[in-house]
């Protein structure tokens, strides 16, 4: 009988982080951040049809990047879990920070024991009655999970877009300005010093949660109300 | 109940399996013991629970309104006198309920939850259809209930996009669902409601004469059905109305409503039959 030949646990650990990071970084980016009236989320995506950013619940809003069947696996997961309980308890119980605590235990998990890690960078956000009671929480591939202030950036092209938007990131600004600035944000070139990109307006995926809308915050930025916001003087 | 998971733990398997959109079909997998038509069957014998009355829906230019009294009732006794019993369904359609209260608000909050769950899946919305016959599968899982006097009859009413206009769906405790036209009524007081509908019913009328219609309607039915509710105007207790347009839904506010409600009483004092 043959002896397996010996992998200590870091290396597989290391391993395991390298792919996973590897994964992550081949795709586009997304981008969350704070303004007056909530989070907006903007990310590039050419697909129209298939989302990385969508709603969970009544304030509770989802973004990804990554592998697209693997975040939609939790996307889906989020939602049931969501649903049954608000409807097991009431929907005040249903909250940002167990959503972020379940997906956490789930990705960790999945880390650990499986072959082949989730290639997924989540941000789990809420919107408060105001600013400083909304949440934002990014969950990476080994299940680590951060409370984050301000905005979060996932995805390929991270570090030049979180130093770009550090700089001008105004959390009192409004809707327009914001979205503004995710979208330079997002053309940002890469380290290595090539020219800033353009992204064309249908490629752009866009959506609020918007703490003055009742119940559901959630909407979808798309089309002319998209573009009159991009097009917006301050 | 360990299948839905707390605050700790992964989620187990069955959240994360593609397949159904429907909330009620995945509690049947995750918490078979949620779902009311997965309840065990009541012992022999007759309960007394507060039961839910009239509820009318009016067809209109721009869509479609319906409108519930506000008494439920436990044999001669009126258990609550500012019940709500038209619902909003989500954004397009609203479910008005006659019955019994307890297991028709529960079915209510399922109902809600299926079609909000639905459109976050699959990203669109079902159709008007899709949503009617979705109520109809729950009204069949009452089955039982109903068999010991514990039935549920909602009342379904929405603005169908692809048709552009208002739509009334009608139900029996089976399951049966039926599309109604121009009008209709259920619960205690329906028939007293029907024909007051039915004698002042014009085709095209437009929103506000469609309100004061179901106002009118509701008015009758409690005139001679001890069970439905009048406007009550001293504690200014009025009846839900909801209207659902190509805007959406929107409750009318009680300021409007009593509004309407103060003119039908005024006009009644000369002419009691309306």
């Amino acid at each position: 009988m043959s002896m397996p030949f010996y992998v200590s646990p870091e290396q597989i650990m290391k391993d395991k982080s390298d792919f996973a990071r590897k994964g992550i970084a081949r795709g586009r980016s997304v981008l969350a951040m704070q303004y007056a009236d909530g989070i907006v989320f903007v990310g590039e995506n050419p697909n129209g049809a298939l989302h990385k950013i969508s709603e969970i619940y009544d304030r509770i809003a989802f973004a990804a990047v990554g592998k697209y069947n693997e975040f939609e696996n939790l996307r889906v997961g989020g939602v049931r879990y969501a649903d049954t309980r608000g409807y097991q308890y009431d929907r005040r119980d249903v909250t940002s920070r167990g959503l972020a605590n379940i997906y956490a235990q789930t990705l960790g998990t999945i880390f650990t024991e499986s072959g082949k890690p989730y290639e997924v960078e989540l941000v789990v956000a809420e919107v408060g009655d105001n600013q400083a009671e909304d949440q934002m929480y990014r969950l990476t591939y080994d299940g680590s999970v951060a409370e984050e202030h301000g905005f979060i950036v996932m995805g390929g092209n991270s570090d030049p877009i979180a130093s770009y938007v550090r700089e001008r990131h105004d959390p009192k600004a409004s809707l327009a300005t914001a979205l503004k600035l995710s979208v330079a944000a997002l053309v940002q070139p890469v380290t290595d010093g090539s020219e800033a990109r353009t992204i064309a307006g249908d490629d752009l995926e866009a959506a609020v949660l918007d703490r003055t809308r009742p119940r559901r915050a959630f909407k979808r930025l798309v089309g002319a109300p998209l573009q009159k916001l991009l097009e917006a003087k301050k | 109940m360990a299948e839905v998971p707390g605050l700790h733990g992964r989620l187990p398997a069955h959240f994360t399996t593609p397949g159904t959109s429907s909330f009620a079909d995945f509690l049947g997998v995750a918490a078979p013991d949620l779902l009311p038509s997965r309840r065990r069957d009541l012992p022999a014998g007759l309960i007394e629970a507060p039961h839910g009355t009239t509820i009318v829906a009016v067809t209109h230019s721009n869509g479609v309104i319906m409108a519930g009294d506000r008494r439920a009732t436990m044999g001669n006794i009126i258990a609550q006198r500012d019940i709500e019993k038209v619902f909003p369904a989500d954004e397009y359609s609203c479910v008005g309920i006659a019955g019994t209260a307890g297991l028709a608000i529960e079915m209510v909050r399922l109902f809600q939850v299926e079609l909000e769950h639905y459109e976050k899946l699959e990203g669109a919305t079902l159709s008007l259809e899709g949503k009617a016959n979705r109520l109809s599968t729950m009204i069949r899982g009452n089955l039982g209930m109903a068999m010991q006097g514990l039935a549920v009859v909602p009342l379904f009413a929405g603005y169908d996009l692809d048709m552009g206009a208002g739509r009334i769906f009608s139900y029996d405790v089976t399951g049966g669902r039926y599309e109604e036209h121009s009008f209709h009524s259920v619960g205690s007081g329906s028939v007293f409601a029907r024909s007051a509908l039915k004698k002042q019913f014009k085709d095209d009328v437009d929103e506000a004469a469609a309100v004061r219609l179901c106002v009118d309607a509701l008015y009758d039915a409690a005139d001679d059905d001890s069970a439905t509710g009048g406007p009550d105007l001293t504690r200014k207790i009025f009846p839900v109305v909801m209207t659902v347009t190509a805007d959406g839904l929107r409750r009318i506010p009680d300021d409007e409503i009593g509004a309407v409600v103060q003119t039908v009483v005024d006009e009644r004092m000369t002419n009691p039959g309306g």
